[in-house]
């Protein structure tokens, strides 16, 4: 029964990786760009939920309705100016423009709210838990945030499968000159999704701050996480985002429970196995977001 | 030789270009280039490898920018204008290499092409109707069709977007005869909505075949222009080649 636990936890914790890696996997398939400050931008939306969210008479727990909004409309900014300018260039800029914005992000928050550890209060929530047996323990905000993933992942997997926006999305993924010859602004559809997956990476984010302790410079070993499970799953296949965020969960909390040290280690390990067996991922056939 | 410059505009005329220079970094593709297609006409571009053919559609549908020179759709200047906002004013160019959307399947390819579609004669049930084949395989992924098939779907996809003007580029490419002849079948019904026509052809004959008018092109600049009728083969090979062929080989050929 304590592998059982050990498993459901690693589920768990899984649906939080996939969550924050999905946003990574959709710019990567459809804009190319593999943003290398995907983690620090969530740590910035744990930062607004903390500080932001108080001065908008929003509570923490409810801080996500104000700041997924705020985070997808900075993220078309952010798209449609710095970004597209680094991939009009090429992709090489693109790794340094976004590697600069991590560092320059990571230092402006230590530099307003120093290298203290912060978390998202959510009242009492966060220690209720749901008791399946006498090992078993599922807590409700880790559940929460499992279904939150799920959801996001296959309301986006539905958007881009069966609506004319998601359809024109995945047709600028494959050729973005031929989709302006269609009449697709293409810098545009780069923008929405360049927005949607900044929302999701606040949800992330704000999850994130909920479960655990955060600092300024806690997204780069997130960003580890994320590329994982997406190389694992295989590039822009968002189930496979999500089988691989739960494979590292459940690696990790299998090498936690053989000794504690291991945790880390053991989703790396994962990560090296995939990587080595099938370089794709489990679920990867080219760079292209159909299923 | 044509005289460059530019040229009277009349009513019927969809797209003029005029003393059009465009350049690939440093290397001058088009120089000087004028032409223009009207309502329901064919323009045949001919020319050897590299002699700027596929750069002169491109150009046109938005893809590079000109160093000089204008382009004119139905009497506005586009010569600045994005390539997706040409295509919806009615500019569509099948490009060479088909350019499919691979991860599409046929119906989806076509959908995104018919997005921004003006209102006109090509729908995508038109399209299953020029082209019987596709409404069974509508759902397959595209990667699986052969050449020429892929190659209709180009065609449709351009079509549905009820375009004024077609740009095709190399549509005979890596065909069998019989199939580039199946892809030309359609080019009647095409024009006989007014469709303006501007097709680049490395195989001569065939694109004179449909063409109402050809224009050569020879290292970027226009060599030939008119109607093929009025041009014997010889002068059209010396306007492909730039030079007398049958003199050249009897010059080198020992004899």
């Amino acid at each position: 029964m304590t592998w059982v636990n050990v498993v459901t936890q690693g589920v768990l914790i899984g649906g939080f990786y996939a969550l924050f890696a999905c946003g990574l996997s959709l710019m990567f398939g459809v804009m190319k760009v593999i943003n290398l400050a995907h983690g620090d931008m969530a740590v910035v939306a744990a930062y607004a939920a903390v500080f932001l969210a108080p001065k908008l008479h929003v509570s923490q727990l409810w801080s996500f309705l104000v700041i997924v909004p705020l985070f997808a409309l900075v993220g078309y900014l952010v798209q449609r100016t710095l970004f597209q300018r680094a991939i009009d260039r090429d992709p090489f800029t693109t790794l340094l423009v976004t590697f600069g914005l991590s560092v320059v992000i990571e230092n402006l928050l230590l530099e307003i709210y120093s290298a203290n550890g912060q978390s998202v209060s959510i009242g009492a929530l966060i220690a209720k838990s749901w008791q399946v047996n006498s090992v078993i323990y599922v807590s409700y905000v880790s559940l929460v945030v499992l279904a939150v993933a799920v959801a996001v992942l296959a309301v986006l997997q539905l958007f881009l499968s069966k609506t004319g926006s998601g359809r024109l999305i995945r047709a600028v993924s494959d050729d973005h000159e031929a989709a302006q010859l269609c009449g697709a602004n293409y810098k545009h559809v780069f923008g929405i999704a360049a927005a949607i997956a900044f929302a999701t990476v606040a949800l992330a984010g704000i999850a994130y701050g909920m479960t655990t302790e955060f600092m300024p410079t806690s997204g780069g070993i997130n960003l580890l996480y994320a590329f994982e499970a997406v190389v694992i799953g295989g590039l822009g296949s968002l189930w496979g985002t999500l089988a691989g965020g739960v494979g590292i969960g459940v690696a990790q909390e299998i090498g936690a429970h053989i000794n504690p040290a291991y945790q880390i280690l053991a989703g790396n390990l994962l990560f090296l196995a995939v990587l080595a067996v099938r370089p794709r991922g489990l679920f990867g056939k080219r760079t292209s977001l159909n299923e | 030789m044509d005289e460059t410059g530019a040229q009277p505009r009349t009513d019927s005329d969809l797209v003029t270009v005029n003393a059009l220079n465009v350049y690939h970094g440093q290397l001058c593709a088009i120089a000087d280039v004028s032409l223009r297609v009207g309502e329901g006409e064919v323009l045949a571009i001919i020319g050897a490898n590299g002699a700027g053919k596929s750069t002169l559609l491109r150009t046109i549908a938005g893809l590079h920018q000109s160093r000089s020179g204008s382009i004119y759709f139905r009497g506005e200047n586009i010569s600045r204008l994005a390539a997706h906002r040409r295509a919806r004013r009615g500019i569509s160019l099948v490009p060479e290499g088909r350019r499919l959307f691979r991860s599409l399947t046929l119906e989806e390819n076509l959908k995104v092409g018919a997005h921004r579609a003006a209102p006109g004669p090509f729908s995508v049930a038109r399209i299953y109707e020029l082209f019987p084949w596709m409404a069974e395989r509508r759902h397959h992924k595209v990667l699986q069709f052969s050449g020429g098939e892929q190659q209709a779907v180009a065609i449709g996809r351009a079509l549905v977007a009820n375009p004024r003007v077609l740009l095709l580029d190399e549509v005979s490419l890596g065909l069998a005869p019989i199939v580039v002849e199946k892809i030309y079948e359609v080019i009647p019904e095409i024009v006989a909505h007014g469709v303006g026509v501007m097709l680049v052809e490395q195989d001569v004959a065939q694109g004179l075949r449909v063409a109402t008018r050809v224009h050569c092109l020879l290292e970027g600049r226009t060599s030939l222009e008119g109607a093929p009728a009025q041009f014997s083969a010889h002068e059209i090979e010396r306007a492909y080649f730039g030079s007398d062929l049958r003199q050249a080989t009897s010059e080198t050929e020992p004899s």
